[in-house]
């Protein structure tokens, strides 16, 4: 999957949790997606599990509490999926 | 002197009318909400009908953000919070655009339930038993909890005071309207959102089939199974929804010009303490006798000022006893006895339901000034037939001058819960 890809699919998997739409609007690989995106600290589980689900990849705790801006989960994503293969 | 406490809010998801108006219609029409349900077939249930309320998309998208939509599933909560959101609306309340707003300090909630998140748990206990703990993600905590719906309805709508959930099995519904009515006397509160809500589907009915306490005579002809007071009633039809009843003290709801559906002049609580005649499953009839004098003296009324009984009813060989406890409480048997009938002839028993939506029912015969029809209830039970005039109950839907409504409700543990609403006129 190109880096391409995963990141039109993230971008589905996190716009129902997003609550700054402007920010998600002008999202760059640097955006912040708690603090620009404003999304539930608690929901950034249920992003991860979807991510899992959508990439069939897994994320430890150590590499989740890495996951910070929209880059950074492209970046884990991209690596757990290529590992994978 | 007591705080006099009204009703100024109404929502209602009912199996056989979902919203207020849908509902409104099905009880003047006496729109029966009971169909036969093929998975129950399937899974040899001895009752294969049900009374569920139906959902539409469109409905889903006006009430639930599409994040709300995609976190929620378990249907009791559903139920409950469509049903206290329409509630907030119909009273006129305001809903808080945004967090920034102040909680609202003097408006509470207490919304009851029984078995609300069981879809949801069953797919939690699936995962966590094939060791898939940490796939269960956040939404399986606030949706299995008994206060999730409060919780929710909470933060929507920014309530600072009193929020919190009951549960008396298929007394919690009327039960809720009553603590509510406690706490705004006792002024702690100025608005408090009272309802319940249940789920539905094989796994909450399961245990109810196999007691054998459900109809399972009627199969075949679904709108004829829920038979209160019937001489051939077989067991109740099981239900789920949702009601819930804006409360409010009557100077607050002066002085925002809000529109009064009726007085909650007073009610009871009780229970028969599973001694005498009463078990976990069947009152102590003195218990149940207590619970209406109860309520009427909370009220301040005499027995023969009551002018409708919406029973519990349920469709079982419990309705004779209720009939007749009903009948030694109030001191008025045969022609003098009150016009009676049974929400459930038309929606089945929504257990943990029952009670609010059958509360909704009894502020719009109230309000509308109507009595409607307790189907299914021409072949009177010789014993009831006995105890009152067959005329008390209401066999087709009619105008008719109606001032004060008692409303009951049983719940197994023996416990019981009697309200007392009066019609609303404006210049008392």
């Amino acid at each position: 999957m190109s880096r391409k890809e995963i990141e039109e699919k993230l971008k589905e998997i996190i716009r129902p949790y997003v609550q700054n739409e402007a920010a998600f609007e002008n999202m760059t690989a640097q955006t912040d997606m708690l603090r620009d995106l404003q999304i539930n600290s608690a929901h950034l589980v249920d992003i991860i599990l979807d991510m899992e689900e959508e990439f069939d990849i897994e994320i430890d705790d150590d590499t989740a509490e890495k996951m910070l801006t929209v880059g950074e989960a492209i970046d884990i994503t991209e690596k757990l999926s290529n590992e994978k293969n | 002197m007591k705080k006099r406490i009204v009703v100024t809010g109404l929502g209602v998801v009912a199996p056989n009318g979902v919203g207020l108006t849908a509902f409104e219609e099905a009880l003047q029409k006496g729109k029966s909400g009971i169909r036969y349900l093929p998975e129950l077939e399937q899974l040899n249930f001895r009752c294969q009908l049900c009374g569920v309320p139906e959902l539409t998309e469109e409905l889903m998208q006006h009430h639930f953000t599409e994040l709300e939509r995609k976190r929620l599933n378990a249907k009791g909560v559903i139920y409950g919070i469509i049903a206290g959101m329409e509630a907030w609306q119909n009273a006129g309340l305001p809903i808080p655009e945004s967090r920034e707003s102040s909680p609202q300090w003097d408006y509470g909630c207490i919304f009851g339930t029984g078995m609300s998140g069981v879809n949801t748990l069953r797919e939690a206990i699936y995962k966590t038993d094939e060791q898939k703990v940490r796939k269960l993600g956040t939404t399986v905590v606030e949706q299995t909890m008994p206060s999730g719906i409060s919780a929710f309805l909470g933060g929507r709508l920014g309530l600072g005071n009193w929020v919190t959930s009951n549960a008396s099995a298929c007394s919690t519904g009327t039960e809720s309207v009553i603590m509510a009515m406690e706490h705004l006397r006792a002024g702690k509160a100025k608005v408090m959102l009272a309802g319940s809500c249940d789920a539905d589907g094989p796994h909450v009915w399961g245990g109810f089939d196999s007691m054998r306490v459900l109809t399972y005579r009627h199969n075949e002809e679904p709108e004829k199974a829920s038979r209160p007071m019937s001489a051939t009633a077989s067991g109740f039809v099981p239900g789920s929804g949702g009601g819930a009843l804006v409360l409010e003290e009557l100077e607050h709801a002066l002085a925002r010009n809000a529109t009064i559906y009726g007085e909650v002049l007073g009610g009871f609580t009780n229970s028969g303490g599973q001694r005498g005649s009463g078990t976990m499953t069947a009152p102590n009839n003195e218990g149940t006798q207590r619970c209406i004098t109860g309520a009427l003296e909370n009220a301040g009324i005499e027995p023969k000022q009551v002018d409708l009984i919406s029973g519990h009813l349920t469709s079982t060989m419990g309705d004779v006893l209720e009939i007749q406890n009903w009948a030694a409480a109030l001191n008025r048997k045969g022609r003098d006895f009150p016009r009676v009938n049974s929400v459930k002839s038309l929606t089945g028993h929504c257990l943990s339901a029952a009670g609010s939506i059958e509360c909704v029912a009894a502020l719009l015969q109230l309000q509308r000034q109507f009595v409607h029809v307790s189907a299914n209830s021409e072949d009177l039970h010789p014993e009831i037939a006995d105890c009152i005039d067959e005329k008390a109950v209401v066999r087709k839907q009619e105008s008719a001058k109606i001032d004060i409504i008692a409303k009951s409700s049983f719940g197994f543990g023996d416990v019981n819960s009697c309200v007392i609403f009066k019609r609303w006129k404006h210049y008392e």
